[in-house]
């Protein structure tokens, strides 16, 4: 009797004890966190961290061609790659040194926040909720593009009403889902939609007949469509469901490497405004215009000023080039996809970068 | 002699501690949690279910449109799960019993059939056999020529196309009846049976009043039915427009559902084969013996004898490979099936909420994969030798 007395007085003891502990533990973890949030993010910048692993880790499709596509001997090409090239340029006068990692739709947001990529570019569309709820921060608009709708030419579909009773396959998890739908049921008409998550899945699908129609990003279509058996027979109706504008994105709360990939596009962008090619940017040693020289990093610390070196941008165009070899090198060329919006504002176009100063 | 000597005190202090080394692994986590919440600046909560879900879903047993909101967009996901979990079940226990059987037959051919089978779909994984099945049926012909099967149905690589009564009230009026009357037959065909044995006569010494009644029941059964099924029931035709290529009305099994219910249970077949194996040859031969001097033929024997035996011993893994065949279901996001999983992963890629929402999809298989324990539980008491 008097043991287990004794017992019990211990093991209360020891509860006791042990809750106490931990709420000692939290308690103090969490004054802590509350204490000095900035300084500990500021010297903690993704920026720093990539710096001193001394290479950047993107994430990207991977099965994409013209924006992330990897070829037999695994080498990457795309425009989505040449983002990430020209960040590395950026960072370490070096476009080689970056890790490309194959994102699925699936892993790509939560690839990004548990800080396994530093940097995702894979065609992931700009919108108010995934700046908000899905919480990520978007760099700038590096490719506008739409909605479009692919189908078999000898299927006599031609516009969206003809796909009354018709199957649509569409990807999983995207914007495009919502837009079909928004669309849809904004004309009224009565569907069946594939939804597949894996884009081999769905493309296949598609070729097999087991649905009609394909709708995805236009862009993405022409690329897709360029590895068909027949390119021929699939053609892409004249119409856009939505505007998908395209952008690299990372998580929030950093603003030293949200800035550092911001400008970078800038540049790319800046550059072609400048017409200032890879080719020609030993030309411009002795230029004598002052926002150009800025802008190269020979006058003024502008690069610096944002933890990067004064001439960023000259390393970018250096080693990947302008904004427009970019998209002539992977778009433009292989899939004869004019530029559209994706010119420059001095072309018409709706690519405009802040000024360098 | 002092505390820390005697057994049952240490014993205890040792299950002390243990719970409370749970507790603080629990508490961990969830301090994890609540921190890395607090560190993102996210928020917790159940309220989203309730906004506009804004996606078409491809496959609903109820109606649904976009404008629905996020939880009528999950139960839509539960019932597609659902259906195919019950169809597969029983699709899986026929194909895996009769191939059971088989593997212990003494046909030779018929044995080795079974072998090969349950040895080539135990051995590969799921998600393979998924997408080799679901590459077989997109080859079929496309809409555009499907097969035509008569009777108006149609198979094509959009799936299969039948005929189906509407759904008005007429229509459920009218299932019920023949539900009704499906299950009180058989048990009106077993008392008349009873009354003649008790009697020990032919049926025409029965008492009139009960030979006629129930007599006059069946007949009434046998004759409705099928003038019900024909004509009360408002059948709905699929039609082909062999212009636009499109098959429409009816009812449809899309291409997907087929492919995954098959799937399904042919890998759950292969293992619930060697369940039946193992339970068959668990039943000693002297059962066999003796059953066989008593003059019963094989089949008999199987059917009276040894089945009822084995089924003791198989109840208990067969209730493992149902709760499998129940979450391997799940693989249906691969091949474009809207069941549970692939619908609210959807719904966490468009609102964030991953948390919330695997929570809310463990909660699902969690508490479906209990109802198919306790039911099989339920089944294995009955099964069971009552002990006295």
């Amino acid at each position: 009797m008097k043991k287990i007395k004794l017992l019990t007085k211990y093991s209360s003891l020891l509860l006791i004890i042990g809750v106490l502990t931990f709420l000692g533990a939290c308690r103090s973890r969490e004054t802590q966190s509350t204490n000095s949030p900035s300084t500990v993010q500021t010297n903690n910048s993704r920026l720093n961290i990539i710096k001193e692993r001394g290479k950047l880790i993107c994430g990207v499709s991977g099965k994409l061609p013209g924006f992330s596509f990897v070829n037999q001997n695994g080498e990457y090409s795309g425009l989505d790659v040449d983002i990430c090239r020209a960040v590395a340029a950026a960072l370490f006068d070096d476009p080689t040194k970056v890790e490309f990692r194959n994102v699925s739709i699936q892993e790509r947001f939560n690839a990004l926040k548990t800080g396994e990529i530093d940097l995702l570019s894979r065609n992931a569309t700009w919108t108010l909720s995934r700046d908000t709820d899905v919480g990520l921060e978007f760099a700038p608009v590096v490719f506008y593009d739409g909605q479009g709708m692919m189908v078999a030419k000898d299927s006599g579909i031609s516009k969206l009403e003809d796909l009354r009773g018709r199957t649509i396959c569409v990807k999983t998890g995207t914007t495009t889902l919502q837009n079909l739908a928004d669309k849809m049921r904004k004309i009224d008409v009565a569907y069946t939609p594939l939804a597949i998550g894996d884009e081999d899945q769905l493309y296949n699908a598609f070729l097999q007949g087991r649905c009609q129609a394909i709708t995805s990003d236009r862009s993405q279509l022409v690329g897709r469509r360029s590895n068909f058996p027949d390119p021929e027979d699939s053609v892409i109706l004249d119409l856009i469901l939505s505007k998908e504008p395209l952008a690299p994105a990372v998580v929030p709360g950093d603003p030293q490497w949200i800035d550092a990939v911001r400008w970078t596009v800038f540049a790319l962008i800046q550059a072609e405004e400048f017409e200032i090619t890879s080719e020609n940017l030993g030309s411009f040693a002795s230029t004598t215009d002052p926002t150009i020289k800025r802008f190269l990093g020979q006058e003024g610390s502008l690069g610096k000023n944002m933890g990067l070196t004064n001439d960023f941008a000259a390393r970018i165009v250096k080693h990947v080039g302008n904004y427009g070899e970019i998209y002539d090198r992977n778009i433009g060329k292989p899939f004869d996809l004019d530029r559209n919006l994706n010119q420059t504002w001095s072309d018409g176009g709706l690519l405009y970068s802040p000024p360098f100063r | 002699m002092s505390f820390w000597r005697n057994a049952k005190v240490l014993g205890i202090a040792a299950q002390v501690v243990v719970i409370l080394l749970v507790i603080a692994i629990l508490a961990f986590f969830g301090d994890n949690l609540i921190y890395n919440f607090q560190l993102r600046g996210l928020s917790f909560g159940f309220d989203f279910l309730q906004d506009s879900a804004s996606f078409p879903i491809g496959t609903s047993l109820i109606d649904y449109d976009p404008s629905n909101s996020y939880l009528r967009a999950i139960i839509v996901g539960l019932l597609n799960s659902l259906i195919v979990m019950v169809v597969g079940i029983i699709v899986a226990t026929i194909l895996g019993v009769a191939i059971g059987i088989g593997r212990l037959s003494d046909n030779w051919l018929v044995k080795q059939i079974a072998t090969v089978y349950i040895e080539i779909f135990r051995n590969t994984p799921l998600l393979l056999q998924l997408f080799f099945w679901y590459s077989i049926f997109l080859q079929l012909p496309t809409s555009k020529d499907p097969i035509v099967i008569p009777g108006s149905i149609f198979l094509s690589n959009q799936g299969l196309f039948f005929p189906w009564p509407a759904f008005d009230p007429v229509t459920w009026l009218a299932l019920t009846l023949i539900i009704l009357s499906i299950i009180s037959a058989p048990i009106l065909w077993r008392r008349r049976k009873l009354a003649i044995e008790l009697t020990k006569s032919s049926p025409d010494n029965l008492p009139l009043r009960d030979r006629k009644e129930q007599l006059t029941i069946l007949l009434i059964t046998a004759i409705a039915v099928p003038l019900i099924v024909f004509f009360v029931l408002d059948w709905q035709f699929p039609n082909f427009d062999r212009d636009l290529g499109l098959i429409a009305g009816g009812a449809n099994l899309s291409l997907e559902i087929t492919t995954l219910i098959f799937g399904l249970a042919i890998y759950t077949g292969a293992f619930i084969a060697e369940v039946v194996r193992a339970g068959i040859t668990s039943v000693s031969k002297g059962q066999w013996e003796a059953a066989r001097s008593l003059g019963l033929k094989a089949n008999l024997v199987m059917q009276l004898i040894i089945f009822p035996q084995a089924l003791r011993v198989m109840i208990p893994p067969l209730t493992s490979e149902y709760l499998n065949l129940a979450k391997n279901s799940s693989l249906a996001t691969a091949i474009g099936y809207p069941d549970i999983y692939s619908i609210s992963f959807n719904i966490s890629e468009q609102t964030g909420r991953s948390l919330e929402i695997l929570l809310i999809v463990m909660a699902s298989y969690l508490s479906v994969n209990l109802i198919i324990s306790v039911a099989m539980n339920l089944f294995n008491k009955q099964v069971q030798i009552k002990e006295r």
